[in-house]
């Protein structure tokens, strides 16, 4: 830590974060992505595993069901669009 | 039957090569009997940093092909009882071999050596499909920068498609007193991404530029930190428990040693 760092954490007054805090937090994202294009399968089965839940509770068009990961500036997020068709009135506990 | 592990990690000039080098002479030093094969065809190094490239007649192509027998392409380093080198082509495709010869020809060196190591080219192409055809395992290499764990993260993706499982990690090139100001990840940061388990911690290390002049490989400089650091991990390949030594007093090792080995005191 250099002197200026030391005074300004003295004073309370925001420090960047260290570098390697910085390294880290850009590969974790940068991975989430990588990981799903290593295996499309995986989003595949999901899309499966998600159907078959659903389809418990209300009819869905699993023709345009989308499943796609968003990324922000800081976080990534797992993004489902599925058309509704019917609810189902009653549901199997 | 000897076993086959190859070193790879995706990005190029994180060490393969020298990994590989000092990993498989520390192992003939320890007594064991290693063939060391190059499969950069094109490219190959493995040769003169083992200072062996004044003694190449055949190279992997001559015997994959079927223009020598494989005793004939192999360099025994006459420094050492039982170090054998099977060099690259250096004027050649990666298309010269395929997968199905690199599985025969493991299996040929197996029977003859206790320890088969492969040095993988960079890449995810045909000549890092050709390196692991004939491996039981893995040991990837990254350094403490975004660019090698990204590539070393989707490397272990590929040899665990590959049936591959459970590569073990050496991180190489690691600066101690930059971990310690926070300008370089940690061993623990990389495991945590990486979620693999560490076979290995090389520093960086100003002998390693000397001993690659020399073509002698620093495992057998004695002054050498990165030399202790493969030597370690040759002892720890060939299946003995060695803590991880000592970075500049980085706290911490031993338990992590703990953790991965399964090594117990007291």
């Amino acid at each position: 830590m250099s002197l200026l760092d030391f005074i300004t954490r003295m004073l309370g007054k925001d420090v960047d974060p260290p570098s390697k805090t910085v390294a880290k937090e850009r590969l974790r994202l940068v991975l989430v992505h990588d990981r799903v294009n290593v295996s499309p399968k995986l989003l595949q089965a999901l899309k499966e595993d998600l159907i078959r839940v659903i389809s418990d509770y209300m009819e869905i068009d699993e023709s345009a069901l989308e499943v796609s990961l968003s990324s922000e500036s800081d976080s990534v997020a797992l993004v489902a669009n599925i058309p509704v068709l019917k609810m189902k009135r009653t549901f199997r506990a | 039957m000897g076993e086959v592990i190859v070193i790879t990690s995706g990005k190029g000039g994180v060490g393969k090569t020298t990994t590989t080098a000092n990993i498989g002479t520390a192992l003939a030093v320890l007594g064991h009997k290693v063939a060391l094969v190059d499969t950069d065809i094109g490219l190959r190094n493995l040769d003169v940093v083992l200072g062996l490239e004044n003694r190449i007649v055949y190279d992997i192509v001559d015997v994959t092909s079927g223009h020598c027998r494989l005793k004939q392409a192999l360099i025994k380093d006459k420094r050492f009882e039982g170090l054998f080198l099977l060099p690259a082509a250096q004027t050649k495709e990666k298309t010269a071999v395929n997968p199905q010869q690199m599985i025969a020809l493991c299996q040929d060196l197996k029977k003859e050596f206790d320890y088969c190591i492969i040095d993988c080219p960079a890449g995810i192409e045909q000549g890092f499909k050709n390196a692991i055809a004939g491996a039981e395992k893995a040991v990837v290499v990254t350094t403490p920068e975004v660019s090698a764990v990204r590539d070393a993260d989707r490397i272990i993706g590929l040899l665990e498609a590959a049936e591959l499982r459970e590569p073990k990690l050496v991180v190489n090139r690691i600066r101690p007193e930059m971990v310690k100001k926070g300008d370089m990840m940690d061993i623990d940061d990389m495991i945590d991404i990486l979620a693999v388990d560490l076979l290995g911690v090389v520093p960086e290390d100003e002998t390693i530029v000397v001993s690659t002049n020399r073509g002698e490989p620093a495992v057998l400089d004695s002054e050498s930190k990165a030399g202790a650091a493969y030597r370690n991990i040759a002892r720890r390949i060939a299946g003995e428990d060695v803590p991880l030594m000592n970075l500049d007093g980085e706290e911490g090792l031993m338990e992590r040693l703990k953790r991965f080995f399964g090594f117990r005191r007291g």
